[in-house]
């Protein structure tokens, strides 16, 4: 097990600088992922961590050892690809085995392990096939498996459920994250999918156009964006945000220029809601509802033709043409600089 | 409603449309395919023919007899000329097998300056004629020796740029995750080539021997340039010793080319889904 620093990490294509001096101490035993948008720079430094980018400049330590001119392959590193990477040409017991290839353990002990891999991630009874007689979340659970085996300091996930439907994403998120509890080895991980982020982290790191955001773990992030764009992309609906002029604790929705950019989570903004003490109030025409069973996400426009999602009860009654109201509570809004898009407190 | 029960099932199917145009291209590939196959059909009837019937056109001779192929298989070097020619192909398929491969994945797989600049000068030589290189590979085997030995015969196609471009666009087709897999898996970077990305380009490759072999198994023109002892003749050398001043032995060279096409028609056969896929995918013929 290790730990993975990164000291004012950029990486540069010519003169293209596509991550721009990153710093970030990854503790030993952390689940970290790394979450943004596409082109954001987050497979590109976990390339650079595996050794298979060239570092442009900064550091890149795991357990205490600068490693920016080591071969991948002395990193003591393991890594699942997007696409799995097993090889069509080897059987299962052969890929999983070849994670072993240099090492100088006993044919026997190789043996074991590769045994042990594959109990511990259900494939025994499929050792022998080939991966063309896989599903996707069996190959998934070989490239695991490939990488178990050598048991490295830390593992490198890349996208690895991205290929994968969304039933199989969720049952394989599940055993990674136990994978993760019984190992209790570093692990970071690259997704652009916020909900595997949420799910499985010990802590998000949240990039855009080749800078950390945030790092914090999930709930800190998803209760204290530090900004609009953090705000938008942890959460599912995106948060609404619109301009807005805050007085006496209220705030409310403005065309003109705005004190300040109003966050408020759909989860948070209720149709009909009543009560004293809330912080913001809409009113708007329903657009598009979509009942999700346990509630229903009510999609509505206001006068002024700004969007917005709130949530109301799973037998909602209202259709699109209606005219509703939604409120917030105290406490629940998220205040933005209009300018910097930094949080800057809390109605 | 009687009437309908009874109506054969079929009958309300639509009768399948014979289009001019599938006429058109199946007569003109069945014209292509009898034009390549009589010359064959006539060597193998040749070879059943005695030297008086050699120009009775009948693709089905009166009395066929096989004492050609017994004169050629005890008289003469045929083995001989039988073993240079597998020896040549051989070695020939197996050099171009590996160094084609190699230079076609280093070319698909590693970026480096110049990268595109090699590619190019290297399909380029495609543009230059047999006929044009056979004098500089005649001076430098000349120069070195090399000449009248079985080296000077396989040197100019130990590697070749067809082979190297063939490699190149099936390499490009392997995933990088693999190779970058197994170089987190610690191999090197020959290894990575060796055990991963070769297999997975197999059917390149059996297109490449079989197109190398077949072109080397008949190679005749700088074979007998270069070769001057009657021992070191190939096949397609030898069987030109049945052809001399005024006295033409049909029958015997029509009966060494049916011998001799006896091992390409099974490699053919055994492999002709890898040369298939291997023009298909190439999108060239060797």
């Amino acid at each position: 097990m290790a730990t993975i620093q990164l000291n004012k990490l950029t990486k540069a294509y010519g003169k293209a600088e596509v991550i721009h001096g990153i710093d970030l101490d990854i503790p030993d035993g952390e689940f970290v992922v790394f979450v943004g948008p596409s082109g954001c720079g987050k497979s590109t430094t976990l390339r650079m961590i595996a050794g298979l980018e060239e570092v442009s400049g900064g550091d890149i330590t795991i357990g205490g050892r600068r490693v920016n001119e080591v071969d991948p392959k002395q990193r003591d590193i393991a890594m699942v690809f997007q696409n799995y990477a097993i090889y069509p040409h080897m059987s299962v017991r052969q890929n999983i085995a070849f994670g072993l290839y240099t090492s100088k353990l006993s044919k026997e002990e190789k043996a074991k392990r590769v045994e042990a891999a594959a109990e511990t991630l259900g494939l025994t009874a499929l050792l022998e096939r080939r991966p063309s007689a896989l599903s996707g979340g069996q190959r998934q659970r070989v490239a695991i498996g490939r990488a178990m085996v050598r048991n490295p300091a830390a593992f490198l996930f890349d996208e690895p459920l991205s290929n994968l439907d969304a039933q199989l994403r969720a049952q394989m998120r599940i055993e990674i994250k136990a994978l993760h509890q019984r190992l209790g080895t570093t692990i970071a991980y690259v997704t652009h999918d916020q909900v595997e982020a949420m799910t499985m982290a010990d802590r998000i790191v949240v990039m855009r156009d080749g800078h950390i955001l945030q790092a914090a773990p999930p709930m800190e992030i998803y209760d204290n964006p530090v900004d609009i764009f953090t705000a938008r992309f942890i959460g599912t609906p995106s948060m609404n945000i619109f301009p807005a002029r805050q007085a006496d604790g209220q705030v409310s929705l403005t065309d003109g220029a705005p004190s300040v950019m109003a966050g408020v989570r759909p989860q948070d903004l209720k149709v009909a809601a009543t009560g004293t003490g809330m912080a913001v109030s809409l009113e708007g025409v329903v657009t598009v509802t979509e009942p999700l069973g346990h509630e229903t996400l009510v999609h509505f426009s206001t006068r002024g033709g700004h969007d917005f999602i709130a949530t109301a009860p799973g037998h909602f009654g209202a259709s699109p043409g209606d005219t509703v109201q939604a409120q917030a509570a105290a406490g629940t809004v998220h205040l933005f600089d209009p300018v910097s898009e930094k949080a800057v407190g809390r109605a | 409603m009687a009437a309908a029960d009874t109506t054969p099932a079929t009958a309300g199917l639509p009768m399948p449309k014979i289009r001019p145009a599938r006429i058109l291209l199946w007569t003109v590939l069945f014209i292509g395919g009898l034009l390549m196959i009589t010359p064959i059909l006539f060597m193998f009837s040749t070879s059943l023919k005695t030297a008086g019937q050699i120009y009775d056109l009948r693709l089905i001779p009166q009395s066929p007899t096989f004492s050609n192929y017994v004169k050629v298989l005890s008289e003469g070097d045929f083995f001989r000329w039988f073993l240079n020619s597998s020896l040549v192909a051989i070695c020939v398929t197996l050099s171009n097998c590996f160094f084609d491969s190699l230079v076609g994945y280093t070319l698909a797989k590693f970026r480096f300056r110049g990268r595109q600049f090699v590619f190019i000068a290297i399909l380029s030589t495609l543009m230059i004629p047999t006929e044009m290189l056979v004098i500089p590979w005649y001076l430098m085997a000349s120069d070195f020796g090399w000449l009248d030995t079985y080296w000077g015969i396989m040197f100019p196609g130990m590697m070749t740029a067809f082979g190297t471009f063939l490699m190149k666009q099936f390499f490009e087709t392997v995933p990088d995750d693999f190779i970058e897999a197994a170089r987190i898996d610690g191999l090197n970077e020959f290894t990575i080539w060796w055990r991963i990305a070769m297999p997975l380009v197999t059917p390149a490759l059996s297109a490449l021997a079989i197109f190398t072999f077949l072109g080397n198994w008949t190679a005749f023109f700088w074979p007998l340039i270069s070769i001057t002892s009657s021992e070191l003749y190939t096949l397609p050398v030898g069987l030109t010793s049945f052809a001399v001043e005024q006295s033409i032995q049909w029958e015997m060279i029509m009966t060494g080319a049916a011998l001799a096409t006896i091992p390409t028609l099974i490699v053919f056969l055994l492999l002709q889904r890898y040369i298939v896929r291997g023009v298909m995918l190439a999108g060239l013929k060797g």
